[in-house]
């Protein structure tokens, strides 16, 4: 049995809405790999608990009217990962969400989880941050879009006011137009474990292959939230397909990336491996994109 | 419901059935103790060991962060339904005992339901990607090697590649190297 003090099942988003509103102490519970895991550990004990998980509204990826790529945000790992506009589109966000955990924990966790317990070491946030992911989130004012980079607030706070549920995660049609990205995830062990930094990055090039038209780099625990690059983004902006164009914008993630130390890796670790994630990552960007190195 | 218990209508290895379950009960507990399949194991309880890995609408789930009610409407396998009418085991469970893939045995179900999940999608997976769609479970006893060449046969076996999967034993994955001499 777990601590649970009450639990209320939502039948709708609108349902939702309101017992976080008869409920304003319970907590939003998706597909529980985290607070089902905190509350055996003791430091959800005892909660309220308003689950979303039945809401199948919420699962499934599309591309809606106004183009952008709208997933969910009940959509779990493994369906994220096969699916075929994902794969289309932005596989490298199922290559990365297909890092987390091991099998039986991607069939559970759910995307709009990910991002929504705000932690910096979730595999999917820095892809989304990367290809500027826009939040959706509805609640008792109706629906509002938030830019990823402003739902992160800070450690673990997300921009979800109370009796605000997250809906979906959209990718804006000028996000993925042309666009191809990689994700590196560096960690101690293949499986059940998490990042110890993860980069993602992601290249438009020029019509003719031989510029870089935009480049993005997104980060997770290289600050307490994901984050981006932007110095190395602007200096590639515009600027030749060449071996020192990369060295520079690798060796520049470093005006940006500001990791700490922990127990699982030093800040001097993670800053240099940022770098060397950064080089491979855009490169492999850059293959996939069909560009080619010149000097 | 918000007196704490809800019905809970699904369906489990093939058969409908329905109980009133405790709301803060895992799927873990209403399996064992409800409907007595003990062959989902409390192993963990936080979703790391998968000892307590079932099916659930085809795919694998720890059913021990697993909302039991949350099996409402689903369809839910575990060991106990892959026993044939005839009361024969299946032929995954066949080449565990077969590849000594067994020893304590506590993880043995969960391994057996994600192999099920994995082979019957009819693929022939390549010796790294097995070892990914395996990934999710722990076993203290085996060393892997022998689970992975008991669910590498079974994949071969059924895609009719016979000799292949005999190959896989004499080839011998895990290579002894020879003892050591007495000095």
């Amino acid at each position: 049995m777990y601590d649970i003090k009450a639990l209320y099942e939502a039948e709708s988003v609108q349902h939702a809405i309101e017992l976080l509103q008869e409920h304003p102490e319970a907590q939003i519970i998706a597909g529980g790999s985290d607070v089902l895991v905190q509350i055996r550990e003791g430091r959800r004990a005892g909660v309220e608990l308003v689950s979303i998980y039945m809401l199948d509204e919420l699962r499934g990826v599309s591309i809606d009217e106004e183009e952008n790529i709208r997933i969910g945000s009940l959509t779990s790992f493994s369906h994220i990962t096969n699916d075929p506009i994902i794969q289309k589109y932005i596989n490298v966000l199922g290559e990365a969400v297909d890092m987390v955990g091991g099998p039986q924990i991607r069939a559970i966790g759910t995307i709009g989880g990910n991002t929504c317990n705000g932690v910096t070491s979730a595999d999917s946030a820095s892809t989304l941050m990367a290809w500027d992911a826009v939040i959706e989130v509805t609640g008792p004012e109706g629906v509002r879009r938030v830019p990823i980079k402003d739902f992160y607030i800070k450690a673990k706070v997300v921009d979800l006011r109370p009796a605000e549920i997250q809906t979906a995660i959209l990718i804006p049609k000028e996000s993925y137009e042309n666009c191809y990205g990689h994700y590196i995830k560096y960690s101690m062990r293949n499986a059940l474990d998490i990042a110890t930094t993860g980069c993602s990055v992601n290249v438009k090039l020029s019509d003719d292959k031989k510029k870089f038209e935009r480049v993005r780099a997104g980060y997770g625990v290289a600050a307490p939230i994901p984050m981006r690059a932007t110095a190395a983004e602007e200096f590639l902006k515009g600027k030749k397909i060449t071996e020192k164009n990369i060295k520079e914008f690798s060796e520049k993630v470093l005006e940006d990336v500001n990791p700490r130390n922990s127990w699982r890796a030093s800040r001097a670790l993670r800053r240099h491996i940022s770098v060397v994630m950064a080089e491979r990552a855009l490169r492999e960007s850059i293959r996939l994109a069909g560009g080619e190195i010149n000097g | 419901m918000d007196n704490g218990y809800k019905v809970v209508h699904c369906t489990i290895n093939g058969k409908k059935v329905e109980k009133v379950v405790d709301v803060r009960a895992s799927l873990t507990d209403m399996l064992r103790n409800d409907y007595r399949l003990t062959s989902v194991k409390k192993g963990c309880e936080v979703g790391e060991c998968g000892a307590c890995t079932v099916i659930i609408d085809g795919e694998g789930f720890n059913s021990c962060i697993y909302l039991a009610v949350w099996a409402e409407g689903k369809e839910i396998w575990t060991v106990e339904g892959l026993i044939s009418p005839e009361g024969e085991l299946s032929d995954i469970q066949e080449a565990f005992i077969e590849e000594g893939a067994i020893q304590c045995g506590f993880c043995s179900p969960g391994f057996i339901m994600t192999s099920w999940e994995i082979l019957k999608s009819g693929k022939e997976y390549s010796d790294d990607e097995l070892r990914k769609l395996l990934s999710g479970h722990l076993c203290r006893c085996t060393g892997y090697e022998n689970i992975f060449r008991a669910v590498k046969k079974t994949m071969l076996r059924r895609l009719g590649k016979k000799k292949e999967a005999e190959k896989v034993n004499s080839q011998g994955i895990t290579e002894y190297p020879e003892p050591m001499p007495f000095m």
